[in-house]
């Protein structure tokens, strides 16, 4: 834990006082306060994701705001199915999201393609295949608490993140290239 | 059909100018979209000289899986069909299950499904009022409108224990029936959401902002709603005075007293603001079938797990928050489904798109989108 988190009990304890910190550390403390959300709404998921935006669950306080435009964002949340035909879309988007940026998969649909992964022909099962996804989201569709948790899940993560050199997490996306047929997925 | 996005220039329109065309590609992943449409747009400066929308980015194939589903295994995909609105979805489902079949409803399930569904069409329309006006720029009116849709939620969860996918409604019955003092809760809800109906009202549909906004855009005349297969508030919005509840009755309708609105000018305005009177004929229907309900089993008795109906085919239609939502089946007297096709009225008013754009402005296409209130789940299925 950064010094900056306690920032407020040491200033109540010196008032006016001064806090010595590294760059890296109040960097790292400034992301996961921040964390603004590009919604990748695509199906029922999407309404919980609105409603956690809104009046009841107001997730402007823990700093996460979405954004329409995936330039002005740190974290893409997958909201619902992922067809073969959305899917060249969504890895579009996360390519024009600027580095450092993360993703969650919320819902079943994302973890495996969920009550679509049987019988159907044209789902993505899971958007695994095809992001590196850092928190995944059960539930059909999870609560807007659910999604509460994943985000300050994916703080811890990013808390635990460096900017210091040498403590860099590797983002390079080395996973295979997706299987764009509509056969089997596994 | 190849997609015709090529921006081309000295193009001759009807009237014989030559114009520079412009393509503009919105979506799939566009919030004013609604979901995943994409819409091309061929522009004419800022006029939009044809709007092509393009669907399938959420097709699931929930009519194929049903072929390999039981018949209650079939419900908890109709949830996911209309995710705006899924007790319709699971209702007109239920409804061809139980004509095929021949399965009796108890009167009490009926009223519960009435009830649920009328809670459903406010949840729904405050969904469709909240996006028209985030979509001309007004947020707050969502953050009003998106209040009352929370309390509906509420107490569908207090229900049935889920917030969105219901899976409620099923053949020969519903899965529950109300919880102790959950009549107490919806009619206190009825009450406050009546005064907060009336403060949308003045708020947004008396802004001059708003009139100036919505008024005279997408003009959809009578003829051409009926030409089209519109239904729904779209329709009505249009002076069409069809309504399923009123002119093919089903279930228990006929013993409510209640009105249907009917807009005028069959522009955006008028199809917005039908939707908001629609939610006080909701709030009158749900008080009645609560004085009237008497109490009785939920779900029929004895209904065996696997429903095999005799071969034959069946479609039944309920009036969704959307319109005319129809489910088609078809058996070969197996335990499963030869066939299942939905009839989705948020298809039908979709397909009005590029007649209504034509000719207006690009912001104004977004405001046409938004008041056909188009849902991507049923779209694409």
């Amino acid at each position: 834990m950064a010094i900056v988190d306690r920032i407020g009990e040491t200033l109540d304890r010196t008032p006016g006082g001064v806090i010595l910190t590294g760059v890296d550390s109040l960097v790292d403390w400034a992301r996961g306060k921040s964390l603004w959300s590009m919604p990748m709404g695509t199906a029922c998921c999407a309404m919980e994701l609105i409603a956690a935006s809104f009046n009841k669950f107001d997730f402007d306080r823990h700093g996460t705001f979405p954004r329409p435009d995936p330039r002005h964002t740190d974290v893409m949340i997958v909201a619902g199915t992922i067809t073969y035909k959305m899917m060249p879309a969504v890895k579009r988007l996360y390519e024009q999201m600027p580095d450092p940026k993360w993703v969650i998969g919320m819902g079943n649909c994302t973890l495996s393609g969920g009550i679509f992964y049987y019988d159907t022909y044209s789902v993505v099962r899971g958007i695994g295949e095809f992001l590196p996804v850092d928190v995944y989201i059960a539930g059909c569709p999870p609560r807007p608490e659910s999604l509460q948790d994943g985000i300050l899940r994916l703080r811890e993560l990013v808390e635990q993140e460096s900017i210091a050199p040498g403590k860099r997490r590797d983002r390079a996306l080395t996973l295979p290239a997706p299987d764009h047929g509509c056969g089997e997925a596994e | 059909m190849p997609l015709d996005v090529e921006s081309r220039e000295a193009v001759e329109t009807a009237e014989g100018e030559v114009v520079d065309e412009l393509v503009v590609n919105v979506g799939p992943s566009h919030p004013s979209t609604h979901g995943v449409c994409r819409v091309i747009i061929h522009l004419d400066g800022e006029i939009v000289t044809r709007a092509e929308p393009v669907i399938g980015y959420l097709h699931r194939g929930i009519e194929k899986m049903a072929e390999n589903r039981t018949y209650l295994q079939v419900v908890p995909l109709t949830d996911r069909l209309d995710y705006v609105g899924s007790m319709y979805s699971n209702w007109a489902y239920c409804r061809s299950v139980e004509r095929l079949a021949d399965i009796p409803v108890p009167e009490r399930a009926e009223y519960l499904r009435v009830i649920v569904c009328e809670l459903q069409r406010i949840a729904s329309h405050m969904m469709a009022i909240g996006s028209n006006g985030a979509d001309t720029g007004a947020l707050t009116l969502f953050v009003y409108a998106f209040d009352q849709r929370e309390h509906v939620v509420e107490l569908f969860e207090e229900l049935c224990g889920q917030r969105l996918t219901y899976n409620y409604v099923r053949p020969g019955g519903v899965s529950h029936d109300m919880p102790e003092g959950w009549a107490d809760d919806v009619r206190a809800f009825t009450a406050a959401h009546r005064s907060a109906l009336a403060e949308m009202d003045k708020l947004f549909f008396g802004n001059v902002i708003t009139r100036g906004r919505l008024k005279g855009i997408g003009v959809l005349s009578a003829d051409d709603a009926v030409a089209w297969g519109a239904s729904g508030p779209v329709a009505r919005g249009s002076g069409v005075n069809w309504d399923l509840r009123k002119h093919d009755p089903y279930s228990v309708y006929p013993r409510f007293d209640f009105d249907i609105p009917t807009g005028t000018d069959g522009d955006c305005y008028d199809r917005a603001r039908v939707r908001l009177y629609e939610c006080y004929e909701s709030c009158r229907i749900i008080e009645q079938a609560l004085a009237q309900m008497q109490p009785g089993p939920h779900r029929t008795e004895g209904l065996p797990r696997l429903i095999a109906p005799p071969p034959g085919d069946a479609y039944d239609h309920i009036e969704s928050a959307r319109g005319a939502l129809g489910v088609y089946l078809v058996s070969d007297g197996s335990t499963r489904p030869y066939r299942m096709k939905v009839r989705s009225p948020a298809f039908c008013n979709l397909a009005l798109l590029p007649t209504l754009a034509e000719g207006h402005m690009l912001s104004d296409l977004v405001a046409i989108l938004g008041s056909l209130d188009p849902v991507f789940g049923e779209v694409d299925r």
